[in-house]
């Protein structure tokens, strides 16, 4: 690693701080650094506050987990979004993915993450009990499976569709023109938003 | 389909060569370390774009020299072919068809179809059950996507159930749960591929035993048995009985991925009673009833690269083998020995067009008939 010699111990912290983002090399980090100090105090203290605003204010949606500025998102409280309809999804991104292709009218459950031991990350890490709890409550009549096609995808799938195959509920998933391994987020708007509304029994996808 | 051309230049230790083939029959004759395999291995790099024997590109490169250039022309479905492959030390291998360079080396892959039998082969038989595993995927890979997306796809589960188990030892914590919904994964694809390693296995069986025969001359009964527990057990069973066991050794002691190809000659391994003439047999048995498969398949008949295999097999059963790839079920073969008047008995016996070149040290040439 270089060992700069800053003349400024502050310098020093803030060129560390950006360092530690993905992607950010010391070099660009300094770079980054030396253009804030150039700008308006104000502007900088509006840079700041927001990230220190966005970390210790923002919450998760109690229905949907869903990152949200409110205790329940604008998805969950819009009245013309049909509640019977919960599509499952791996994180925020594949929310905007689908909002997007504007295919789907229903709510969602952000599960923050898939099943994968290798990257420790087991049922019990994720919103599955709160879904199931959801269903259970009664005003879910269908889920709609959305995750990647991956192994580990597939696999949370199918753990979700064996904890709700006995609740009274439809279970469907994507009908889908992505190959094995795509992932979600890179799925086009078009294909996405087509195999939304062509959701396909999921049962009947077992046997494939 | 077959090579009418190959030219070399500071290709292993050919600083130059200039080859013209025969469409049948062409034998490569010289003492060992003269550079035989090195011209198989040029033809077998225009097919697969690499050397079968180094995986490294630049070790290729004729010492003291800073590039090599395979070219070859061949006639393929009525065309004319033209393949080139060079690499400058330190550089990007340059892979182009008719002038015009591949995006990707895989897109070449088939196009040129080729089997090659080289001595290396004998890890099928003597090797691990890995090898023959991995022989037996191959193939039917070729033949089937979606048998290959199933393996692929089996492995990741295996992968991440066999990453539980360690972390279930590491926590000292346990859940059935997280366990089978990865044994479920391995069940529904494990199935799906054993049912085709069966079927792919019976495709197989009599036309290596034809082979077999033909160059034993069916003095012999030979057998490939394939070895699993799915035959006669119910995967989910197998899976959820090996529990205890498979935590204790923190990885999946059961499943498709233990099935082996036993090789036999009457009720026993091969590895462990046959001479190396019989195992040798074997081995270009098994890879003629390859060769059947992929000309099945690409619609073409391969080339065939049979790289010093007659070391230690009786003369009849060379003979044997001479006479059969000279049939016309058989295309362009290559042939090396070290021995001229060996192969000039054999080429006696047999009508079909060949070549004979000698090689020495770095140099090849065409000898006359
Ligand atoms: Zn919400």
């Amino acid at each position: 690693m270089i060992t700069e010699k800053f003349p400024s111990r502050l310098l020093e912290n803030a060129v560390n701080e950006f360092a530690k983002l993905p992607g950010i090399g010391r070099k660009t980090s300094l770079r980054l650094v030396l253009h804030l100090l150039k700008q308006e105090k104000s502007e900088v203290e509006l840079f700041g506050n927001s990230l220190i605003q966005l970390r210790t204010e923002i919450k998760h949606c109690k229905v949907c987990y869903n990152i949200s500025d409110s205790e329940t998102c604008n998805i969950c409280s819009n009245p013309n979004r049909n509640s019977e309809e919960v599509c499952i999804v791996e994180n925020i991104k594949d929310v905007m993915a689908i909002e997007n292709t504007q295919q789907f009218s229903g709510l969602y459950h952000v599960l923050g993450g898939i099943i994968s031991p290798m990257d420790g990350v087991g049922p019990s890490d994720l919103e599955i009990n709160s879904l199931i709890e959801r269903v259970k409550s009664g005003e879910v009549k269908e889920v709609v499976l959305a995750l990647s096609t991956t192994m580990e995808g597939d696999t949370t799938n199918f753990y979700i569709y064996k904890k709700l195959k006995d609740l009274n509920v439809k279970i469907s998933t994507l009908a889908r023109g992505v190959s094995i391994g795509d992932e979600l987020e890179y799925a086009d708007e078009i294909t996405l938003g087509r195999s939304i509304k062509n959701r396909l029994d999921f049962e009947s996808t077992l046997s494939q | 389909m077959y090579i009418k051309n190959l030219s070399l230049v500071n290709f292993k230790n050919f600083e130059e060569a200039d080859l013209k083939f025969s469409a049948n029959l062409n034998c490569f004759i010289g003492n060992n370390g003269a550079g035989k395999t090195n011209l198989m291995d040029a033809i077998f790099y225009l097919s697969f774009c690499k050397s079968f024997i180094s995986s490294i590109d630049g070790l290729n490169i004729m010492h003291d020299q800073d590039f090599f250039v395979i070219h070859g022309r061949y006639h393929r479905l009525e065309n004319e072919e033209n393949i080139y492959c060079g690499l400058k030390r330190g550089q990007k291998k340059h892979f182009k068809r008719n002038k015009k360079e591949y995006k990707k080396l895989s897109e070449h892959i088939g196009l040129l179809p080729l089997i090659i039998v080289t001595p290396s082969d004998m890890n099928l038989i003597l090797g691990g059950s890995d090898e023959r595993r991995r022989f037996l995927d191959s193939i039917i890979s070729q033949y089937d996507q979606v048998y290959l997306d199933n393996l692929i796809r089996y492995n990741r589960a295996l992968l991440q159930r066999n990453k539980l188990l360690k972390q279930f030892a590491a926590d000292r914590f346990y859940s059935e749960e997280s366990l089978e919904v990865w044994s479920d994964q391995m069940v529904h694809y494990g199935k799906l591929i054993h049912e085709k390693r069966v079927e792919y296995l019976q495709k197989l069986q009599p036309i290596f035993q034809h082979y077999y025969e033909l160059i034993s001359s069916g003095k012999e009964r030979i057998e490939m048995v394939h070895e699993s527990k799915l035959y006669d057990h119910d995967f989910a069973e197998l899976l959820k009985e090996s529990i205890p066991k498979d935590r204790l050794l923190q990885y999946t002691s059961v499943g498709i991925h233990k099935d082996d190809i036993l090789f036999n000659l009457g009720d026993y391994p091969i590895k462990k009673i046959g001479s190396q003439g019989q195992k040798k047999t074997y081995l270009v048995a098994l890879k003629l009833a390859q060769f059947d498969f992929i000309k099945d398949l690409s619609g073409m008949t391969p080339i065939l690269l049979l790289d010093d295999i007659f070391d230690k097999l009786d003369k009849y059963r060379v003979e044997q083998i001479v006479k059969l790839v000279a049939d016309d079920h058989f295309g362009q073969i290559f042939i090396t020995d070290t021995n001229r008047e060996h192969l000039d008995q054999m080429i006696e016996e047999i009508e079909a067009d060949f070549k004979i070149f000698q090689v020495n040290d770095g140099t090849v040439n065409e000898v006359t008939k």
